[in-house]
C-alpha cells in the first residue's frame, strides 16, 4: 500500500501535495518571472527571494470579507468557484509523472482529461451567470464561446498522437515515445494544442473571459476572499496541468532527451518531467508577458478559420501515412 | 488566397519575434531601486520637509513677518509674533500642518530672512495624524541651512540690543535732521 507503484497511497499523497504546493508557488514564480521580463524584480520581500509571497496572499484572501452580493444567485454563486480546482485536480490523476509514479492508469485517460477540461468551463460560465452583473455575464458568455470553439480543435489536434501511439492512455502514449518524441511527426498538432491549451487555461493572450481592461475581471468581478482565491488557484492548477500535458503528449514525458537519463529510472524520469514542465510553465509566463490580447472576433475567426482546418489537415495526413504504412 | 496566407504567416512571425525580444529581457539588469535599503538620490534643491534655520550667531532667523503664512496656498502655516527684551522679533509659536503641506516651496521664496527652508528629506509618514503637525521646537535646527553667512539683523536697519541704528553692514549713520551740515 505504501510502496511506489501506480495508485499507491504514497503516490496519491505525494502527487496531491506536490501539485497543490506547486500551484501556490506558481503564483510567486509567475510574478517573479513577469518582473524579470519587464526589467523589474517582482515580489522579493516575504521570506527568502519572496518565496512566501503565496502564503501572505492566502492569509490575505482568507481574512478578507467573504461577500455574496444580495442580487446574486446564492447556490450557483458558491458552487461555481469550487468546480474548477476540483476538476483540474481530478485531471492530475491521469498524468504519468515517471515510471511507477502516477495515480491511475486508465485506458481512456486522455478522454477523461478532455472531459474535465470541458467541465472546468462551467466554473467561469456559472460564475458569470450567478453574479447577475452585466460584465460578469459578458465574461461568462465569452468563456463559454471560447471553450466551445477551442475545445473542438484541441481534441482534434491530439488525435494525431492517439493515432501514432494507438492508445488513449497517457501512460501508453509516453511509453510509445521511448524511441522518438511526437513533437517531430506531430509538429502542427503540437502548435495547435499549445494554442488551445493557452485558451483552455484562460491564460494570456486568451484571457478574454477576464479581460481586466474591458470587462473588469469578467466572470469573477463580484467574487472576493477565498471564493476568488479558488478561481485563482484553479486557474494556476489548470496552467500546471497544461504544462504537464504538453510534455506527456509531445515531448516524451519522463523520457530523457539525447539519452541523458541517469541512475534510477524513477529519479531520472521525475527530474526530466520536472524540467519539461518547468520549461513550459516559463514559456506560458513569457507568452503572458509578451503578447497582446486579440479582439473577440479575431479570437473566434482565428480558432475556426485557421486552427480548425490546420488540425483537420494534420489529422488527415497523419491518418493517411499511418494507414499506408500499416497496409 | 496566397495573399491571405502570407498575411497570416506575417502575423505569426511578428508574435514569435516579440516573444523572443521579451525573452531577452530575462538577461537585462532590473531597473528597480530597492528603496529602504537603497535610498534614491535627492538633489540639494529637493522640496521636502520644512525646517527653520538659525543665523551664523546661533539666533533664530525667523522674524515672524507672516509672509510665509500668506504665501502658503493651503494655509498650513500658523505663527504668532512676539519680541524679546533686545527688540528682536521672533515667533511665539510656529506651527506647520504637514498633512496639508504640498511642498510647493512658496514659503521659502517668500521668506525675507532665509529662515524657512525646504530640505531633501521626504520620509514624512506617521502613524498618528496629529504627529504630522510640527511645532517650532521640532523644526528649528542648529545650523544655517543653505545660506551660511546671512544674518538678517546685521544687514537690516532695525535697532536691536547690541546693534544700534547705522551699525549694520553697508549702512550709513543716521542723518541728524536738525543739523544743516552736509
Amino acid at each position: 500500500m505504501f510502496s511506489l507503484q501506480v495508485g499507491s497511497l504514497l503516490n496519491v499523497a505525494l502527487i496531491l501535495g506536490t501539485v497543490l504546493v506547486s500551484a501556490a508557488l506558481l503564483i510567486w514564480v509567475e510574478r517573479r518571472f513577469l518582473g524579470f521580463f519587464n526589467d523589474r524584480l517582482g515580489p522579493n520581500r516575504v521570506g527568502p527571494f519572496g518565496i512566501l509571497q503565496s502564503v501572505a496572499d492566502v492569509i490575505k484572501l482568507i481574512t478578507k470579507e467573504d461577500w455574496t452580493p444580495p442580487f446574486a444567485d446564492k447556490l450557483t454563486f458558491v458552487v461555481a468557484p469550487i468546480i474548477i480546482p476540483i476538476v483540474m485536480l481530478l485531471s492530475f490523476a491521469m498524468i504519468p509523472f515517471a515510471p511507477d509514479v502516477g495515480i491511475i492508469d486508465m485506458n481512456i485517460g486522455l478522454l477523461f482529461v478532455m472531459a474535465m477540461a470541458g467541465l472546468a468551463s462551467y466554473s467561469a460560465m456559472l460564475g458569470g451567470l450567478a453574479s447577475n452583473n452585466k460584465f460578469s455575464l459578458l465574461g461568462g458568455l465569452r468563456a463559454a464561446g471560447q471553450m466551445i470553439s477551442y475545445e473542438v480543435f484541441m481534441g482534434i489536434s491530439i488525435l494525431g498522437v492517439v493515432i501514432l501511439s494507438d492508445s488513449f492512455s497517457l501512460r501508453g502514449i509516453v511509453e510509445a515515445q521511448a524511441d522518438g518524441w511526437y513533437v517531430i511527426p506531430q509538429f502542427i498538432g503540437f502548435i495547435v494544442f499549445m494554442v488551445a491549451a493557452l485558451a483552455e487555461s484562460h491564460r494570456w493572450p486568451f484571457d478574454l473571459p477576464e479581460g481586466e481592461a474591458e470587462i473588469i475581471s469578467g466572470f469573477n468581478t463580484e467574487y472576493s476572499g477565498m471564493k476568488f482565491g479558488l478561481f485563482f488557484v484553479g486557474e494556476y492548477i489548470g496552467m500546471l496541468l497544461m504544462a504537464c500535458l504538453i510534455p506527456v503528449l509531445f515531448f516524451g514525458g519522463w523520457h530523457a532527451p539525447f539519452g541523458l537519463g541517469f541512475g534510477n529510472p524513477i529519479v531520472s524520469g521525475l527530474f526530466w518531467m520536472a524540467v519539461k514542465v518547468g520549461a513550459f510553465v516559463i514559456f506560458f509566463i513569457l507568452v503572458r508577458a509578451a503578447l497582446a490580447r486579440p479582439r473577440y472576433d479575431q479570437l473566434m475567426s482565428y480558432g475556426w478559420l485557421v486552427m480548425l482546418p490546420l488540425s483537420l489537415i494534420n489529422l488527415l495526413i497523419t491518418g493517411a501515412i499511418v494507414l499506408s504504412q500499416g497496409s | 488566397m496566397l495573399k491571405g496566407l502570407v498575411h497570416q504567416v506575417k502575423i505569426i512571425w511578428t508574435q514569435i519575434v516579440s516573444l523572443w525580444l521579451v525573452f531577452l529581457h530575462l538577461f537585462h539588469k532590473a531597473d528597480t531601486v530597492e528603496y529602504p535599503e537603497v535610498k534614491p538620490h535627492t538633489f540639494p534643491r529637493w522640496r521636502g520637509r520644512i525646517i527653520l534655520t538659525r543665523d551664523p550667531d546661533g539666533e533664530e532667523r525667523c522674524v515672524a513677518c507672516n509672509l510665509c503664512a500668506v504665501a502658503c496656498p493651503v494655509d498650513c502655516i500658523a505663527l504668532q509674533k512676539t519680541e524679546d527684551e533686545d527688540g528682536r522679533w521672533y515667533p511665539e509659536f510656529f506651527r506647520i500642518n504637514f498633512s496639508r503641506c504640498i511642498m510647493c516651496g512658496f514659503c521659502e521664496e517668500a521668506c525675507p530672512t532665509h529662515a524657512i527652508q525646504l530640505t531633501p528629506d521626504f520620509e514624512m509618514a506617521e502613524y498618528v495624524r496629529q504627529d504630522m503637525v510640527w511645532e517650532k521646537e521640532h523644526m528649528l535646527i542648529d545650523g544655517t541651512g543653505k545660506y551660511h553667512d546671512y544674518n538678517f539683523y546685521r544687514v537690516a536697519g532695525k535697532a536691536i540690543g547690541g546693534k544700534d541704528k547705522g551699525e549694520a553692514r553697508n549702512e550709513l549713520p543716521p542723518t541728524d535732521r536738525r543739523s544743516l551740515l552736509p
